[in-house]
């Protein structure tokens, strides 16, 4: 497989009033070319910054990159000036955002905003323009792609407008497809046809899909490879099967225990306790020590690397340097763990 | 086991007038009832009026038509300020945005203490303090959160406040508009291990209104789904996920991701139509299992039994 995009190393920091605000701190990750990789944690963990590093589109300068290299098929995003990036994104990289009402203008035409693109990447004219928006109305699945067209954004659905945002997005079929929560301000059942819209329009295309959520549910749908961050780093990264059936760090764990299953039943839900780091003060060592109940003592005074389970696996905990005591996961994830593997086998018939 | 029904609401109608001539009918005839102890979800997507149920219930709305009872007494309709008060401290609520249902200019104890003044529960100001702590200890806060203002909290925090809010007055009843779906998974599963600890210390009984489905089973003894403000299914939360009647929760059902690659992998979404129906109007809440109500027209309530046998 071809390496599309590698980030290595990154670090972007944001200053502010009260100091500087350490948002990520050193994330490393390739990105095949036709794969999903699905990159998950909390809300200030640096998932939707990472993204937003990859496109440029930090608020600089009070938000930059500190260190770190991202390479698009070799070239490095990061030294770009913001000229450069403005023909990059949307024709190599392309994002769609989690709100789709604040995303499109509401003062232009839906066609006029997906020919935007067509026109200043690909130098098509108007009526090319047009005639290729139309088809990609049809592509995301509008009907009366001809009337639509010629609408503007609250004559849409929340749904209907995501697909917009897709369209935009694919527009000059771009390598990269960044989706940052695309599908977290919609109802389950447009959800899961946003969700069959972006899978069959990458099997077309093969461009690959950053696709960044906190829904585990949505992950293991949609992922070929799973990257876990907290507190600014990756934790755990691996094909989704080694993150779901055969979770190393203690963070995933508590992510895959707090989920309920729809077979579970009374078992108290497996709480991850206290709430993430402030990252204005990383805290020295593993940064989850704090609230991981398996926390060792080199945990509070050394930064773990990342240990290789497999080649396709690899996570950060001192639990599994060779020296650690062997610590099982907590039964409630176990016995999740053994659950998904029987829906598994079931085939997920009936449920 | 008798059980004994808390909350009656019968043929719930709640319409907003859109301009001079329209009206949105937000909830069009729901019933259902709701037994002391237990946990009922109420479950639905976007538009569908089950926060205005919610809402209409605890009388933040004036229902259209139709009567909602509490240990068998009406609770819309006139009542004096004494039986208001009365009325208001037996049921409470918690809701989804803990930022926006804060006062951002109150401390946390005048939050809290609210209810006990309006209620005139507390006799001096140590008890007042007294109580709020124990309350906030009860929510897993610390006493000493108490003097700060709710911008210095987390949202988990936050909405842990609202919670001790609302049990300030002792109420027997909660209702929980969407309470965890503005947090981090790990701490919506704190916020519901909380709520259950609740339920068992004080004997509380809950609505509880919320789109995600695999929470709403985890937490709900029963469910209701809602779709275009009527109840179409009612059922024990287990039959309702094992045996889903009414095709609109089948699809509902079946769109559900589940963090399971390998199921994942083979789920089949069915999409809900409405024409399934056919043209008969008789449609109403008929008990095709025991326990277990769909909304149907008499001739699928005959096929749905013949299915079930």
């Amino acid at each position: 497989m071809s390496k599309l995009l590698e980030v290595k190393d990154l670090k972007v920091s944001f200053n502010t009033y009260n100091g500087e605000v350490h948002a990520v701190r050193g994330v490393t990750f390739d990105l095949n070319k036709g794969e999903t990789l699905a990159i998950v944690g909390e809300s200030g963990s640096g998932k939707s910054v990472t993204s937003n590093a990859i496109m440029r589109l930090l608020p600089e300068p009070h938000g930059f990159i500190k260190e770190g290299q991202i390479l698009l098929e070799g070239v490095d995003l990061a030294k770009k000036s913001m000229k450069e990036m403005q023909k990059i994104r949307g024709k190599d990289i392309s994002m769609v955002f989690q709100d789709p009402m604040s995303s499109l203008n509401p003062t232009m035409k839906i066609g006029n905003q997906i020919m935007e693109g067509l026109m200043k990447h690909q130098n098509m004219s108007k009526t090319e323009a047009r005639k290729t928006a139309l088809e990609l109305l049809t592509l995301v699945g509008i009907p009366r792609p001809d009337v639509r067209i010629n609408q503007y954004p609250h004559q849409f659905s929340g749904g209907m407008r995501q697909r917009v945002v897709v369209a935009i997005a694919l527009a000059c079929n771009p390598k990269i497809l960044i989706a940052d929560e695309p599908t977290t301000a919609l109802d389950v059942t447009i959800q899961a046809q946003i969700l069959e819209l972006m899978k069959s329009i990458q099997q077309k295309t093969d461009s690959a899909i950053i696709f960044i959520t906190h829904d585990l549910g949505v992950v293991a749908n949609v992922a070929d490879r799973v990257a876990v961050m907290y507190a600014g780093k990756i934790v755990e990264i691996g094909t989704v099967d080694d993150i779901f059936y055969n979770p190393k760090h203690p963070y995933t764990w508590g992510l895959i225990g707090s989920m309920p299953t729809l077979d579970s039943n009374d078992e108290e839900l497996f709480a991850i306790p206290g709430s993430p780091p402030n990252m204005l003060t990383p805290p020295v060592g593993d940064a989850f020590a704090a609230r991981n109940q398996f926390a060792l003592e080199i945990d509070t005074v050394m930064e773990p690397p990342m240990f290789k389970v497999s080649d396709t696996h690899y996570a950060a905990t001192w639990l599994l340097h060779p020296d650690a005591p062997k610590i099982e996961p907590p039964d409630a994830v176990k016995h999740r763990m053994q659950g998904f593997a029987q829906t598994g086998t079931k085939g997920g018939g009936k449920r | 086991m008798t059980r004994e029904k808390l909350l009656e609401v019968k043929n719930l109608q709640k319409h907003f007038a859109v301009g001079k001539k329209n009206t949105i009918k937000a909830v069009d005839g729901v019933s259902f009832d709701i037994y002391k102890g237990e946990t009922f979800g109420l479950v639905g997507e976007s538009g569908c009026g089950k926060s205005t149920t919610g809402r209409t219930i605890i009388r933040l709305y004036d229902a259209t038509g139709g009567e909602v009872k509490f240990n068998g007494e009406d609770v819309h309709g006139k009542k004096n300020k004494a039986e208001l008060l009365k009325f208001n401290r037996k049921m409470q609520m918690i809701f989804q945005d803990p930022s926006s249902s804060l006062n951002p200019r109150m401390t946390v104890l005048d939050i809290i203490a609210e209810g006990l003044d309006v209620h005139k529960l507390v006799k001096n100001e140590a008890e007042r303090k007294a109580k709020v702590e124990e309350l906030l200890e009860a929510v897993g806060l610390n006493r000493e959160h108490a003097t700060r203002f709710p911008h210095e909290f987390s949202g988990g925090q936050r909405q842990r406040i609202g919670i001790a809010r609302a049990l300030a007055v002792d109420p027997e009843f909660i209702i929980a508009d969407e309470p965890i779906s503005a947090l981090d998974v790990s701490i919506q599963a704190q916020v519901v291990n909380l709520l259950k600890k609740l339920q068992k210390e004080r004997g509380l009984t809950y609505l509880f209104i919320a789109h995600d489905l695999s929470m709403v089973k985890y937490i709900s003894d029963r469910i209701g789904v809602m779709y275009m403000g009527n109840l179409v299914e009612l059922a024990e939360s287990d039959e309702l996920y094992n045996n889903p009647i009414h095709p609109y929760t089948k699809s509902l059902l079946s769109a559900i991701p589940l963090p399971d690659p390998r199921y994942e992998r083979t789920r089949k979404r069915i999409s809900y139509d409405a024409s399934v129906h056919g043209t008969d109007s008789d449609f109403e809440l008929r008990e095709v299992v025991p326990g277990h109500f769909v909304r149907c027209t008499a001739k699928e309530f005959e096929r749905y039994q013949n299915e079930q046998k």
